[in-house]
């Protein structure tokens, strides 16, 4: 059947089973918005701007496992984007997004809302594509497809011109896909898969470090299986939260930079460690030269161009994690008997005596509200099974740290790129995803200030998602740097005015809450989460000294974290 | 170390930019870059020359195999190869003198005058980078007008052969 480009971009999303678009109009894209309008099996999302769009589509992605789509016009639609798409691909967060473009014929001409979308996107993208003929489209956006959800997930551009999409040809879905230049490797070696195994069970003080590769893997149930069979403590990356349920006693907490003394001191420690699906971070690694100085090191992960990028690995394994984990784990329970059970033992004495450390302790008596007593309020309302959306400060990492995620896609939040502005928009992407679910947005006041016209969007879609924004006044992740690193000066980290959010909130027409005392916070969190149609603002009034322990300092190692205050004084 | 890495890539728009980007991007040096189609017009060959310790050049390679448009590739250095580059270089020739000492030098060099005039030779000359140099070295107080380089073109040499 003989379709034009914009009802063959439309068919194509039906077919490949896409429900939700996120976007905005524009001059490049009215064909397509022309057809959008004329049928009811994709649902577009109209976001405030773009980046929204990228973010909320992010936040699809990063809680169903299925890739985000979005559609944006030619010039600022597509720059606008950018944030977002940088965003994803740090994360490895499967994504397509359809940029409309000039037609072909003013490609070059500097044409009004032009710019050279595939040229600015290709650093952050994991391919792009520019589709210059309409008898390319489908076969195009299935590689897109394909490529963005396979191997290590990333966003892919698929930049379309104007002609294209009123230009016409025969439409037939492709069901396959064929590209001899990408096949993504799956199985792991066996002769490596074995090797790890006979160093993992003659390790004397084992150590598993496992990232966001195995919530984009599907990994968990394989990781969990793993480490029981092992015996060994498991410790995760700011990406990989939840992919080990958090409450299990083998669980020791999050790593790096602000990671729990236990990780951290297990990690300097260990002699044998396995990273799945981690990429060696510099955040995670601080300083390499004294990273993990007495271990072993295997590594697995999809992408070969993680291994030994930055830190050196021993027994490299190339491999998506959910099979080389299970193959593993045959093999461990195959040799345990010859496990030194009593290192073991010796070993898990030791991380005991570290947990007793209480390194994430606060006051708990304090007549402010201490972000962290938020948290753990978020926690205990929501009976620890909400999604959790985050922006990127100091409340990313008390999030990280306080809310014990027991499944993986539940903690949603900018890893890689650290993107202010991220939070609201993907708590908006999950919602859509998960209409019943209890999704929460950790902010605070300057990252909740970056996308916050996207209270529109969640009025217009109905999202009831709980803003929970820590309200410190400051843009505390700077202010902590700067009492640490630069003699409190606190240059530029405080804004003068501050908008009413309760009445911000409203505005849209939605509910806004205020609360100052650490007394009213469970009752007025409750009541929050008992709207369960309607989005509720918290503007939380909490400690403005607070500061996120522990800490390692930029380039030091593992074993130098400043405890907090109250921890060195008990 | 220096290393001549040889790639078969999809001969398609953007390709050539993909992989510059990524040198660029990631801080990688490239001593020379050159690529054309092959006799598969679908595929472009490019040889890139860079240098770095053998981590980076690890990296190098991973992150060449990473880009969706890289098909095959293979690092020439690895085993034994033959690079070759040309250069088209104009010098000032006038006196019967200094134009016998020009010819009798590319003579020397296994190259050839491919223009001429009354007062200048364009010449062409094809070997390794280090015998080019060597060349314009010997050249001594001729005066060059210009040189133009090709970049290095690598293959392995014997039963070895990168394709698809």
């Amino acid at each position: 059947m003989e379709l034009n480009g914009a009802e063959i971009l439309i068919r194509f999303l039906k077919d490949e089973g896409v429900e939700h678009v996120f976007g905005y109009p524009g001059g490049a894209v009215l064909y397509i918005y022309d057809e959008l309008f004329k049928q009811e099996n994709v649902k577009h999302i109209l976001v405030r701007h773009e980046q929204g769009a990228t973010h909320a589509a992010d936040g699809y992605a990063r809680s169903t496992g299925k890739p985000g789509v979005v559609l944006v016009t030619s010039g600022p639609g597509a720059t606008n984007a950018v944030t977002g798409i940088a965003t994803a691909y740090m994360d490895s967060i499967p994504m397509v997004v359809i940029t409309g473009q000039v037609p072909t014929g003013a490609i070059g001409s500097d044409a009004f809302q032009e710019v050279d979308a595939v040229g600015i996107t290709r650093p952050c993208v994991k391919h792009n594509f520019l589709v210059k003929d309409v008898n390319d489209l489908a076969e195009t956006l299935k590689k897109a497809f394909y490529v963005a959800t396979t191997g290590r997930p990333g966003p892919v551009v698929v930049d379309i011109p104007k002609d294209v999409t009123i230009a016409t040809t025969d439409y037939v879905f492709p069901e396959t896909v064929d590209m001899r230049s990408y096949n993504p490797v799956v199985k792991g070696h066996p002769k490596q898969i074995q090797k790890a195994v006979d160093l993992l069970l003659s390790a004397k003080r084992p150590m598993i470090y496992s990232g966001g590769g195995v919530v984009l893997g599907d990994g968990s149930k394989e990781l969990i299986d793993f480490t029981r069979a092992l015996g060994a403590p498991i410790t995760n990356t700011l990406m990989g939260l939840g992919a080990y349920p958090a409450t299990d006693e083998q669980f020791v907490g999050m790593l790096g930079m602000h990671g729990t003394y236990e990780a951290n001191m297990a990690m300097h420690d260990c002699d044998v460690l396995i990273s799945v699906g981690a990429r060696f971070d510099d955040r995670v690694v601080g300083n390499i030269e004294q990273f993990c100085p007495d271990a072993t090191i295997i590594h697995i992960d999809i992408d070969p161009a993680s291994i030994s990028k930055s830190v050196v690995v021993d027994v490299p394994i190339v491999g998506d994690v959910a099979t080389v984990l299970s193959d593993m784990v045959t093999l461990v329970n195959k040799g345990k008997k010859d496990q030194d059970s009593k290192a073991l033992k010796v070993w898990w004495s030791q991380i005991s005596e570290w947990r007793n450390m209480d390194c994430l302790k606060y006051d708990r008596n304090s007549a402010l509200i201490k972000p962290q007593f938020a948290i753990e309020t978020l926690y205990n309302v929501t009976n620890g099974d909400a999604y959790v959306a985050s922006d990127v400060g100091q409340h990313q990492m008390w999030a990280a740290q306080f809310y014990k995620f027991d499944e993986p896609r539940r903690w949603i939040n900018s890893g890689g790129l650290g993107t202010m502005g991220f939070g609201l928009p993907a708590a908006i992407g999950v919602q859509l995803a998960h209409p019943d679910a209890q999704v929460a947005c950790v902010t605070g006041d300057a990252s909740i200030q970056m996308c916050i016209q996207e209270l529109g969007t969640a009025l217009q879609y109905n999202t009831p998602v709980k803003i929970i924004s820590l309200n410190n006044r400051y843009m505390g992740m700077v202010r902590q740097w700067q009492e640490f690193f630069y003699e409190s000066r606190y240059s530029q980290s405080y804004m003068e005015t501050i908008p009413d959010f309760v009445k911000l909130t409203e505005s849209y027409g939605h509910v806004g809450m205020r609360i100052e005392k650490p007394g009213d916070l469970e009752g007025a969190m409750k009541e929050a989460f008992a709207m369960k149609d309607r989005l509720v603002f918290m503007d939380i009034v909490t400690d403005q000294t607070e500061n996120v322990y522990p800490m390692i300092q930029a380039g030091k190692g593992h074993h130098e974290m400043h405890l907090s205050p109250e921890r060195e004084l008990a | 170390m220096r290393h001549i890495i040889s790639v078969l890539l999809e001969n398609e728009a953007g390709a050539l930019s993909r992989v510059a980007g990524l040198f660029s991007a990631r801080g990688y040096n490239i001593e020379s870059l050159t690529v054309a189609p092959t006799e598969d017009a679908s595929l472009s060959r490019m040889t890139v020359v860079t240098e770095g310790s053998e981590q980076i050049i690890e990296q190098i390679i991973k992150q060449l195999n990473k880009l969706v448009d890289v098909v095959k590739l293979l690092d020439l250095t690895e085993g034994a190869h033959i690079e070759r580059e040309m250069m088209l270089i104009k010098v000032r020739a006038d006196g019967a003198e200094g134009r016998e000492e020009i010819k009798r030098l590319i003579d020397i060099f296994r190259g050839r005058i491919i223009d001429v005039t009354d007062t200048t030779y364009t010449l062409e000359l094809t070997g390794t980078g280090s015998k080019l140099d060597a060349f314009i070295e010997a050249l001594g107080t001729t005066t060059i007008l210009e040189t133009v380089r090709s970049g290095v073109s690598g293959i392995a040499r014997g039963e070895k052969s990168l394709h698809v």
